[in-house]
């Protein structure tokens, strides 16, 4: 046993050279902890893969008007030529698809249903985006004021967090979005629509990242690095931005990561219902509902803004799962 | 136990209230509210005012908060807009079909996630466990209303082996006794309207059944994961006790505890899942019935709905709750 002893700088610093002699420098290099989440990441593959589309699709749905304009694609541009006047059914099997049309045109009015699905990629990820970075907003501030105060804050933000998981989200969602009409604070058709819905799905889902940032913040809160920070002198705001926030970074990259897909599904489903997005504008949900209208007509159509749907929800699913893995292993 | 089920019962009364009091805010403060739903958007000012005072919207906030109060201890929460009929009375028409169609898909993710799981997680890396755990996660990611449309489109309209819409074919006659047209069939002795109805509640049931099926297995193959390791398994299992001993008292009881309360949470999801599922199938429950208040702006139909279904929520929630105390006495200590 030796007893701890007190070293001057030059010898602390002397130290590791001592061990180091013998082994080139850049063998051994300390990795930050982004670094070892890389390696994590990178080695498994379906994160990978939902890494890509994801950033396909972001890369889409950023660039969708020059996308447009550059292929001359137009989502709402009728071209009654090319469906059945009578029956309404695109000419040509497979929903109308050929070279000028790769995923066809929809049955009644035959608008390019590939222009349709880019024009509907901003409008999702708008929407999804938006009402999670609200969410994760009001949720972090919650859930940290709450499990570092403690007492009658934590009681008071819990049961408000209980009462906002007792809704049933989507009918309230639903109510609300409804009763929402035009010219509402002054804005009128589609900003309004896709502020409506950042609103009313980032607002109901925020109770989700308060909980998991309460009870990450519980335990960190103990940990001897905040200790020592309040026995410094630090106060609670301090200790909350400096010491928790950074520590809280990773579940709360993850958590957003996964909320995101919750929320493509939540927009898809609340356009589906009619009180989402407004047609004309293309969107995903928006066009299952006027699939679901003509599925007797042409049975295929569902599947191109169906299938937009699952794949965007299932890659940002496969890319938050391997951030967990990469992140924070533990949580598993 | 009674003293528990009497806390839990006052606990629930912060929750509702904050609930009503959203509801109330909400629902009666929003421009184009009540007023304009009734009257349309191209309603005088004169024809408003004279709305307001009728439906008692010129007084306080509060006044008309305990006057929402008081109509919803007592049921009351007026006629529906489209209908003329009270929402109450609407509401326990369609709840049935609702109900039915829940209970399907819950049986259906029990009977089914429960057991996937759990052999999931005995053989861990197995063929079993590969395709349940790609499988649930395909389960979440698909729309339920998309599911729904593909199941109907192939197995309905396409080999027309289910019928595609409504609760009952229009030829059979049927006697209503209790509302669960399944039920009805048996207890009165109909068999083929009973059979008929169960046709009917095959898609919509395991479109609906999609999301806690998934969660279900999810669940289940984790927390037996867990369990499987724990020292009084490796006890039970050497202390020489069979292995069905052990999989049915020790493994599957302790692993079972946290499904049941994923079980009570999915009944939020459940009747979200069931609004769109039913408007799809024209089920003719709660779901369709709120779909068609959206399209008509049926302002009491929709608060109503929102506010008993929240009430049910809560409820089934405290249910599940008991039930895991009766489960695991740990809880009751605490």
């Amino acid at each position: 046993m030796t007893a701890p002893i007190e070293t001057t700088g030059a010898e602390a610093e002397a130290q590791p050279e001592a061990v180091l002699v013998g082994v080139k420098k850049s063998q051994i290099e300390g990795r930050s902890l982004g670094q070892i989440a890389w390696m994590r990441f990178k080695r498994d593959k379906a994160a990978m893969a939902g890494g890509i589309v994801v950033a396909l699709l972001i890369l889409m749905a950023i660039l969708s008007r020059p996308i447009q304009w550059l292929f001359d694609l137009d989502p709402n541009k009728l071209n009654q030529n090319l469906v059945d006047p009578t029956l309404r059914a695109p000419y040509g099997g497979w929903g109308g698809m050929s070279w000028d049309h790769p995923l066809g045109v929809d049955p009644g009015f035959g608008r390019d249903l590939l222009a349709r699905i880019i024009e509907g990629s901003w409008v999702s990820l708008v929407v999804a985006v938006g009402a999670t970075l609200l969410s994760v907003t009001i949720g972090v501030i919650m859930g940290v004021v709450a499990g570092y105060y403690g007492g009658w804050v934590d009681s008071l933000v819990s049961r408000m967090m209980d009462t906002f998981l007792a809704f049933p989200l989507l009918l309230f969602a639903i109510s609300l979005s409804a009763s929402v009409q035009d010219g509402f604070w002054g804005i009128t058709g589609l900003p309004l629509r896709i502020g409506v819905l950042i609103f009313v799905i980032g607002f109901f889902n925020w109770p989700y990242m308060g909980r998991i940032v309460r009870a990450q913040t519980l335990s960190l809160r103990e940990r001897e690095f905040v200790e020592a920070s309040r026995s410094l002198g630090a106060r609670g705001p301090f200790i909350i931005f400096r010491e928790l926030l950074p520590n809280l970074v990773a579940p709360i990259l993850v958590y957003s990561t996964l909320l995101i897909p919750t929320n493509i599904l939540f927009e898809a489903a609340l356009s589906f219902l009619g009180v989402g997005i407004a047609p004309p504008q293309a969107s995903w949900g928006g066009m299952l509902t006027e699939a679901a209208d003509q599925y007797e007509v042409d049975l295929q159509f569902m599947f191109v803004p169906g299938l937009a749907i699952f794949i965007t929800v299932l890659a940002f699913n496969l890319l938050g799962d391997g951030l967990r893995d990469a992140l924070d292993p533990r949580s598993k | 136990m009674l003293r528990l089920v009497v806390r839990r019962l006052l606990q629930l009364i912060p929750t509702l209230l904050g609930l009503s009091v959203l509801l109330f805010l909400w629902l009666n403060r929003l421009p184009g509210g009540p007023a304009s739903a009734i009257l349309g958007e191209r309603a005088t000012e004169a024809e408003v005012a004279r709305i307001n005072r009728l439906l008692g919207l010129d007084e306080p906030v509060w006044i008309q908060y305990w006057r929402f109060l008081k109509r919803i201890a007592q049921l009351d929460l007026g006629t529906s807009v489209r209908t003329g009929q009270p929402v109450w009375d609407e509401f326990t028409l369609r709840f049935p079909a609702t109900v039915e169609l829940a209970v399907a898909a819950i049986l259906i993710a029990v009977v089914v996630g429960v057991p996937l799981g759990y052999f999931a997680a005995r053989r861990r890396g197995g063929w079993l466990d590969v395709t349940s755990v790609s499988g649930s996660l395909l389960g979440i990611c698909i729309p339920v209303f998309f599911l729904a449309l593909v199941l109907k489109g192939i197995f309905a309209v396409n080999l027309g082996l289910f019928p595609s819409y409504g609760r009952q074919s229009t030829g059979i006659d049927a006697t209503d006794v209790t509302g669960f047209a399944v039920l009805d069939g048996v207890l009165t002795g109909e068999f083929d309207a009973s059979w008929d109805a169960l046709m009917h509640l095959v898609l919509p049931a395991i479109t609906l059944a999609s999301i806690p099926l998934a969660v279900i297995v999810r669940m289940t193959r984790a927390s037996v994961l867990e369990v499987l390791g724990e020292d009084y398994v490796r006890t039970a299992e050497a202390k020489g006790l069979r292995s069905s001993v052990v999989r049915g008292r020790h493994v599957l009881r302790n692993a079972l505890l946290p499904v049941i309360t994923a079980v009570g949470l999915l009944t939020g999801s459940l009747l979200s899942g069931a609004v769109l599922t039913e408007s799809v199938f024209a089920f003719g429950g709660i779901g369709s019935f709120i779909r068609q208040a959206i399209d008509g702006r049926d302002y009491p139909v929709l608060v109503g709905f929102i506010m008993f279904i929240a009430m049910l929520y809560v409820l089934i929630n405290l249910v599940v709750d008991l039930a895991y105390s009766l489960i695991d006495p740990r809880v009751r200590v605490h």
